[in-house]
Order: structure tokens, then sequence, then C-alpha cells
């Protein structure tokens, strides 16, 4: 593998590359995205700062260099300093380790919620369009009916139903956001069932859902992808307002959103407890964007500039 | 010999909103082992529909299908169900279209298409299909199959494209290929070596070939028997040589004076005037009545009863003998 890696790397030899493919193909639809993901510069980026944001996540409870709800308010609202490298909030709890711990919840609900959103919504929009008809129909007029509830309500009611928990909560901003994705993959879904290949594989004798989940869902992964690099930022916004009416996050506990609205407080006295977590925020958000444009362009074999 | 398909009076018709459309109506057509079956027609004469509505691959509603039997190995395929069709469907019935460029998913590799027919119909595992597909990529003229396996469609030409899907189609060895204009998209001279590719491999395999297409040429070049389609119904069929050279059919003539040929000198060619009917409009006569240059009163109100000739041909018209 390693030598594949520097091969396409250099992308000097391509032939030698060829040799290298696993003969039985595999899943080589992602092997080869992968490959031409490499060679996106922005992607790659992109790609490096996420996989290190989660590494840090993931690694929070030991290298934080506080406890992230010991308060010291004799250090109200700290500048930036050698001690507390992002300065303190207004309870003297130390930003740099709150600003890593809300990168956890941040990711986790961006991440978890956006997937549960696409697996929802690919599947569902996928089977509609495919399907047609009086299904397509039925399938889609729930879809409006679900649009017409306010999410918020479906969210709150969920979360009074089952109680409040921090992977419900994951899963309700999920079960909210899969409709747009619904309708963009039906759509899809729709323009490419009449295409000849999806015949021929239907005169081939292929079954319906090796159809769907072989030929059509991987033909809609482009505008999937990219409207996910846009699931993730909202996802993460709605958090910070769930947890705003006190339904997300619960304090001392924080995410990048509970921080954002707290350094809003007080940005015009010390601008720097908004601008951390609005930074770390942001950042995600441009990486998120880059990394979407890089998966799109790579899913796409005729992209392929080699 | 039995047949090994054998199509009686199908008639396929779409009922839509606007009324009803009788794409196929009343054909039939039978065609042996080895054989090659011609299927010739204007644009919207119903020659794909006939094959699709055969193989199921039209969506019910709205086409349905009004009578008619096909039978293939002791199957009436108009009456199987879903999943017997499907075990039929690129097993012993491939079937290759017109658009080679658009025929292959361009998100899969060629590999991972060719070996799907054979891992759906024949069980074998990814590695023995992939061995399988190799074959027959080779065998349909592929140089360096191995690592066409590892391309994705749109590394192919036009030509190769067809010729990977040719391979698709002949993987599981059928007993039958339907091709729908093979070679419409393709330029003359691939065309004429895709052309002779599947005269190769028909002898080779024994399998029998339904072309659809609306080339004479190509029908003369390739076929045994053919089967002249107008506005859905059948005018005239018989074997290449009834066709070409006994025609009994004012349609068929004047579609073969149409065509340029290079052993005659002609000026400029007669085009057939006017257009085919609206098929929602069929009246119970001759479709090609306002047409037709030899046309009689009876054409308007009743369509001709079948006319059998030689023991292979059968043409539908009133008149009793055509006007050279």
């Amino acid at each position: 593998m390693s030598n594949t890696l520097t091969t396409t790397m250099t992308g000097t030899d391509l032939s030698m590359d060829t040799n290298l493919k696993d003969e039985t193909g595999g899943v080589s639809l992602w092997k080869d995205a992968f490959r031409r993901l490499l060679k996106n510069k922005m992607a790659v980026i992109g790609g490096t700062f996420l996989l290190l944001e989660i590494l840090l996540a993931i690694a929070t409870p030991w290298i934080a260099p506080y406890d992230f709800e010991a308060q010291n308010l004799e250090l109200w609202v700290e500048a930036p300093s050698a001690l507390h490298w992002f300065g303190t909030d207004t309870l003297g709890r130390d930003l740099f380790t709150r600003v890593l711990y809300g990168g956890r919840i941040s990711l986790m609900v961006g991440i978890l919620a956006s997937l549960v959103s696409v697996a929802i919504g690919v599947t569902y929009g996928a089977i509609s369009g495919y399907l047609g008809g009086r299904v397509d129909s039925l399938m889609m007029r729930i879809v409006d009916v679900l649009y017409a509830l306010p999410f918020i309500f479906l969210v709150i009611i969920l979360m009074v139903y089952f109680g409040r928990n921090i992977y419900l909560l994951f899963v309700a901003l999920g079960m909210t956001q899969w409709l747009t994705m619904a309708r963009i993959v039906r759509g899809q879904v729709i323009s490419l069932k009449e295409k000849e290949f999806v015949q021929a594989a239907t005169s081939m004798g292929v079954r319906k859902s090796t159809i769907i989940f072989k030929h059509l869902i991987p033909n809609c992964l482009g505008p999937v992808i990219v409207f996910m690099t846009l699931t993730v930022p909202t996802v993460i916004l709605e958090e910070a307002f769930l947890s705003f009416l006190g339904l997300g996050v619960q304090a001392p506990m924080a995410s990048w959103g509970t921080l954002i609205s707290n350094g809003v407080e007080v940005m015009e006295i010390r601008s720097t407890v908004l601008l951390f977590p609005a930074m770390a925020l942001g950042l995600t958000l441009f990486s998120l964007n880059f990394l979407g444009d890089g998966l799109r362009d790579a899913l796409d074999p005729k992209g392929a500039k080699d | 010999m039995a047949p090994i398909l054998d199509v009686r009076n199908l008639k396929a018709h779409f009922h839509t909103r606007r009324g009803v459309v009788r794409a196929v109506d009343g054909i039939g057509f039978s065609l042996e082992k080895g054989e090659t079956l011609g299927i010739v027609g204007e644009s919207g004469s119903g020659k794909s529909v006939t094959q699709l509505s055969i193989l199921g691959l039209l969506p019910t509603p709205p086409l349905k299908i009004e009578s008619g039997e096909a039978l293939f190995g002791g199957m009436d395929l108009l009456k199987a169900s879903p999943s017997q069709l499907r075990s039929v469907r690129g097993n012993k019935i491939s079937m290759i279209f017109q658009e080679p460029m658009t025929s292959l998913n361009p998100y899969l590799k060629v590999g991972t298409q060719l070996v799907e027919p054979l891992v759906q119909h024949r069980n074998l595992t990814k590695k023995e299909a992939w061995a399988k597909a190799v074959v027959s990529l080779e065998k349909v003229g592929i140089a360096d199959a191995k690592s066409a396996m590892n391309s994705y469609p749109h590394e192919f030409s036009g030509g190769m494209r067809q010729r990977v899907m040719i391979a698709m189609a002949l993987t599981t060895d059928p007993e039958l290929l339907i091709a729908d204009e093979p070679t419409t998209a393709l330029d003359v001279t691939v065309q004429a070596q895709i052309l002779d590719l599947l005269k190769s491999l028909q002898k080779e395999t024994g399998m029998a070939i339904i072309l659809i297409t609306h080339d004479l040429g190509v029908v003369a070049g390739m076929a045994d028997r053919v089967l002249v389609m107008y506005a859905g119904k059948a005018f005239e069929y018989g074997t290449t040589e009834d066709i070409f050279y006994r025609s009994q059919h004012p349609y068929t003539s004047a579609l073969l004076r149409s065509t340029p040929r290079l052993d005659t000198e002609v000026g400029s060619l007669p085009p057939i005037g006017g257009s085919p009917p609206d098929l929602m409009r069929l009246t119970g006569g001759c479709p090609f009545y306002e047409r037709c240059s030899v046309r009689l009163d009876d054409c308007k109100e009743i369509f001709p009863e079948v006319k059998t000739f030689a023991n292979t041909h059968r043409s539908y018209c009133h008149l009793k003998e055509l006007p050279q």
C-alpha cells in the first residue's frame, strides 16, 4: 500500500500503478477515489485538519490542561497568556480546555447527526425515486408533511418523550435533517434511472436492490457529499440553538455553539472569548468544505486527470 | 427443429392519460438456434417495444400486454413472474443497446459491471467471474483485457464500449441475443467491425440474434429472416431473400427503393411521402393507407388478412400482386 501511495503521490509512473492494482477489483471505487483525493492539496489540508481535530477530541480528557468546570472567579475573562492559552471565560474557566471539550460535543453532533441524515435521506430518496409512481408520491408527501412541521417541535417532542440524552440529540437532529437529502437524491435518481446503463443492468437480470445501491447511489454521491458538508455546520449550529433552549448540552458541559453564545455576551470586554471558539468552528467548516469539494471531484471517475 | 423463441400475436399497448397507444399490435415471429432475425421499420414503429415487452423491461402500467404469447424454452415470457424473468434476462437472453456511450455505469469499473451477470446467474465467486469476464473481453477483441477490466467506461471509445457491452451480454453464453440498433451510434467502419464480430461470435456459440435496426443494409448483411414493422403492425415477414428480392408489400418495396444501392445508378432516391400515423388515432384500416401509392378502397377500413407466399413468406396487403 505504501508503494501505491508513493507512486501516485509523485504521479510519474502510471503503468506501475496499474500493475499494483488488485486484480479482482474489490471496492475499487473507493480506493481510486482516495488515490485521487490525495492529489488535491486543499482537500488533504482540510482532511488532515479534521483528522487532527478528531484525534484531539478523543484525547481531550488526557491532554486538557485544566478541569473544564474548575472555576476561578478571580480570573474573569482574562486575556490569553502562557498559563491560559485562550484566556478564561466569564466564570474564570480555562477557555482552551473548554474549546477542546466543546469540540468533542460539536464534532460528534456534526458527524453522527449528518451520518444519520445521510443514511435515512439517501435510502429513502433513492427508493422513492427508483420505484416512482404511487409509492413515490406517497413517500414524498410524507416528506412534505415533515417539512411543514417546525423541526424544533419534533426535536422537543423526541427529547421529552425519550428523555434527555446526548445521543438521542444526535439522532433527533439527524432525523430532522434528512428531508432535503431525500429530495436531492430522489431527483438525481429519477434522472439517472432513465439512463441506458440502468436499463442495461435490468436487462442483465440484476435485482432492484442491487441497482439502487450499486448503480444509482454511487452516481448520486457528488451532490450527497456536498450537501453533507453543508449539513454538518447546520447541525452544529442547531445543537447550539437547542443548548440555548436548554434541550442540548447542559452547563457546565460545553459545545462550540454554547461557547460562542457565551462569548457574544462579553465580546465588547474581551473579544477572545468569542474569537477562539468561533475560529475553531470556522476552521472546521472550512476544512469540511474543502474536503467535501475534494471528495466530490475524487468520486467522479470522469473528473480524473490521470 | 423447434424454434427457441416463438412469438405469436403479441399486442402491447400503452394506456396513457390521453388515450391508448397501440405500440405493438399483433406481431408474430419465430427464430431458431443460430439464426438471425432482422426487425426493420421507421422510428416509432414498435421495434424496440416488441423486444422490451417480451423481456418485461417496460413499466406496467402504462404498458399492458393485451394478448399473445412468447414461448422461450417452454416458458411463456409474457406470463412469467418477475423473478422468473429476471433469471432469464442476462442469462439465456441478453440484450445490447443503441447507446454504448451511456449503457455502462460511469461510476463502476468495466470489470465490476462485466461480472455482474455472472455473479447474478451463475453463482460464481468474484474471482471466477473475473477470470471468465477477462476471457469474454478477449473474445470481443479488446487488447489487454486484464487492464481493461480495471478501466472506467469513459476511457474507451464508442466502438470499444459496444464491444464491452457485447462481452457483458455474452459472458453467460445466452441462447438469444437481442441487439437494439447496436451500430446506430457508431461510425461506419466501426459498425462493420461490430457486425463482423457479432457474426463470428454467433458462428462460435450458435446463439440466435434478433437485430433491431432501421438500416436495410445491415439487415441484408446479417439477417436470415426479416420482419418489416410499421405503426406497431407486421407488414411483411420472410427470409432475407423473400424480402429483398420478392417483396410483396408496397411499404417494403418503397423502403427498398428509398435505400441507396451500389449496383444501380439513380439520380435521386424516391422518399416515402408523408409521415407515420399517430399511434393513438389508428383506425381499423391499414396504417400505411395515407402514404401508399397503390392503395385500394378496402385499405382504409379493413386491415388485410395474412397472405402466405412461400412457406416462409407472409405479407399483409390487400393487393393481389404488387406492380413492379
